[in-house]
């Protein structure tokens, strides 16, 4: 099965791999072009990407499962990181985490049922003195309460249900 | 007559909530039919006062803070563009007593100017280090930097004049300088500072440090997590080149030095250096034996300086002042200034850049306030996750590399992260064995398998399954890997889990510590 989309998304990550190869060090930038373009590092790429740098695919998979930033499937439409280092630990970043599992049905490292949320773990965000911090896909929020929580997680829920609304008029 | 306004674009302030306060200043001042000129700064590193707007007045820039949207049309109200007195009002910034106390060396521009004004910088002293080095040959560049004193600053506190020397006498005509901005400790965000808040400074030092060794190529390898820091060293790199003041030829000097911003992808372990160089050459982070050093055998098998971000954004002053204007601050061999963080439970938090020797206490008391949540501190961790807890009774203790080391802790990056009496120290020290295992990059054993070995084994502790016996274990454990281990993530994650059960044992449900029973 080959939906446009599917074909579409190839043609991005050859363009992706073609003008990112002569580069030195060229895997890293290269995934992570494609992750930002469409979302993860599909498995399917990866003999290409292995191909044009004349490397082996174990090497490559072993690059991309290195390091965690990397996701090997589709995330949530909205990805929820809670940071979970010392710094906001001593503010209760602790049980902001267990609250967000709560809220959202989901553990970390999950997506929800529904694939509105991804749940993620971070170390550390650079928020130290305005703990606990978050990021909602671009957006940094400090001082996180449960109630802010909800109020973000909220947000997001509204602007799917804005997307949805504006799909079907 | 336009009026200033000053509103920072430091994540920080924008995780508080600052550019929703920048527009809505500007909405408001359309309104009333006032011209402002709002310029995006740096943070100042009050982050308890974050969103700090500030107005440039007759007597000088007074600050108001925390801002909030709804706060703004009250601030107008109350005519704040002429410095006008409302309940938000700090008076002039300068004058913040938290600000007053301090040393800034490195952070000299810090919150003062825009970050992306090339003017605003070389109004400021930037640029000066640079042009001073540019008629010094390497030699005269490093020996400035090696009488300085100036130790690396990521944490190993090697003197950076000496790692510049190897790589200015390694042979060969390809040479790189890699500026380590893989900022992962908890509790630390100087470097992130830095490349939000004053960008051509790193940028100044990094070419410093090139035509210093005879480098034409340089890295900035940022972690993923810091995407504002990317994008403002990236508009900051293109601004530099278009000047002038990156390229093939510097200044009309014919001398050439390009920049590279490479992003790391969430591993922790990249912060150590070879782990560093091995990811920008697009492998795992795996750490690799020394020697040979990097400044021999470093990114791509060339010779290269790596240095952390302070380390590099120190450069320019050095040079542009001289070594003996920074080697006469600090204290024993700790020479120059500390831009310490002060981070997690904390009244006052944010960034305070003083000479080697105050106080954590100064530290704590006199510009933390002590607790966010008002109770009382019971330990400090410094150095990030592989530096030690300290009890209170560490307080008095001056902030030197060697004061620190004498005690088996480290002052790393200058990061300190405040705890209360809520904090449970078996916990703390579980977590130090989980990060490491999470973190390890799976080179050696003792850091590998050592770790997830350590979280078993305080998790019976916690559960209460003979911690005498156990404890005694987990010591044993970590000697093992204190000496066992290639590199810091695991020769170093034995500092918290130990410091924890020597300051702590009653929260390991052992009432003395097991080494003495």
């Amino acid at each position: 099965m080959s939906s446009p989309t599917a074909e579409a998304r190839r043609d991005r990550i050859a363009h992706i791999v073609a003008t990112r190869r002569d580069m030195p060090g060229a895997l890293l930038p290269i995934l992570h072009e494609i992750q930002d373009a469409v979302g993860y590092v599909p498995a399917d790429a990866l003999p290409e990407i292995a191909r044009a740098l004349n490397l082996s695919r174990a090497e490559v998979h072993g690059v991309v499962t290195f390091y965690h930033h990397f996701r090997d499937s589709k995330p949530g439409r909205h990805v929820i990181q809670v940071c979970r280092a010392e710094a906001c630990q001593s503010v209760g970043s602790e049980a902001l985490a267990a609250h967000a599992e709560r809220v959202l049905g989901c553990g970390f490292h999950e997506t929800t049922a529904d694939g509105e949320f991804t749940l993620e773990p971070v170390y550390c965000l650079g928020q130290c003195a305005c703990g606990p911090a978050v990021m909602v896909g671009e957006q940094l929020v400090g001082r996180v309460t449960l109630q802010r929580f909800d109020a973000l997680v909220k947000a997001c829920a509204d602007a799917s249900q804005d997307r949805a609304a504006e799909v079907q008029a | 007559m336009s009026v200033t306004v000053f509103v920072p674009r430091d994540s920080s302030a924008l995780a508080m909530g600052a550019d929703d306060v920048a527009r809505a200043i500007a909405r408001e001042a359309a309104a009333r039919g006032a011209t402002v000129e709002l310029v995006r700064n740096g943070s100042r590193g009050m982050f308890w006062l974050e969103p700090l707007v500030e107005v440039r007045t007759a007597a000088g820039r007074v600050a108001y803070g925390p801002v909030t949207p709804d706060d703004v049309a009250a601030l107008f109200d109350a005519g704040f563009l002429a410095g006008g007195a409302h309940a938000l009002a700090l008076g002039p910034t300068g004058e913040i007593p938290f600000l007053k106390g301090q040393e800034r060396l490195t952070f000299a521009r810090m919150g003062i100017t825009d970050p992306l004004s090339l003017n605003d910088y070389i109004a400021h002293e930037g640029y000066a280090g640079l042009t001073r080095a540019l008629a010094l040959d390497g030699a005269q560049i490093v020996r400035e930097v090696t009488d300085s004193g100036l130790r690396g600053r990521g944490g190993a506190a090697f003197p950076t004049g000496i790692k510049w020397q190897t790589v200015l006498n390694a042979q060969s005509p390809t040479k790189y300088v890699v500026c380590n901005a893989d900022e992962g400790d908890s509790g630390t965000f100087s470097d992130r500072m830095v490349m939000e808040g004053d960008p051509f400074m790193l940028i100044e030092g990094m070419t410093i440090a090139g035509l210093a060794v005879g480098a034409q190529h340089g890295y900035i390898y940022v972690r993923s997590e810091y995407p504002h820091a990317i994008a403002m060293l990236e508009a900051a790199i293109g601004i530099a080149h278009a000047a002038g003041w990156l390229g093939d030829d510097i200044r009309g000097s014919g001398r050439r030095f390009r920049l590279e911003v490479r992003k790391g992808a969430g591993a922790y372990v990249c912060g150590e250096e070879t782990a560093l160089l091995e990811s920008i050459e697009g492998k795992r982070g795996v750490v690799r034996a020394k020697p040979p050093l990097p400044a021999i055998e470093g990114l791509f098998g060339q010779p290269t300086i790596i240095n952390n971000v302070i380390s590099l954004a120190t450069v320019p002053l050095i040079l542009a002042r001289g070594a003996q204007f920074y080697r006469d601050y600090g204290m024993g061999r700790s020479r120059g200034t500390l831009p310490f963080q002060i981070a997690g439970n904390v009244r006052q938090g944010g960034l305070v850049e003083k000479a080697f020797g105050v106080t954590l206490r100064e530290l704590l008391e006199d510009y933390g306030q002590g607790t966010r949540s008002g109770r009382a501190i019971r330990v400090v961790q410094v150095g990030g996750p592989l530096g030690a807890y300290l009890p209170v009774s560490r307080l008095d203790t001056p902030m030197d590399y060697e004061a620190f080391a004498a005690f088996g802790a480290v002052l790393g990056h200058g990061g300190i992260v405040v705890f209360d009496d809520t904090v449970d120290m078996a916990k703390q020290a579980r977590y130090a064995m989980e990060f490491c295992a999470i973190e390890s990059c799976g080179k050696c054993t003792p850091c590998r398998i050592g770790s997830t070995r350590g979280v078993e084994v305080i998790d019976k502790i916690i559960a209460g399954d003979q911690p005498v016996r156990h404890v005694k274990l987990v010591r044993d454990l970590c000697d093992t890997m204190l000496g066992g281990s290639l590199c810091a993530m695991g020769g170093m994650t034995p500092y918290p889990v130990l410091s924890a059960l020597d300051g702590f044992p009653e929260d390991f449900g052992v009432a003395v510590p097991a080494k003495a029973a």
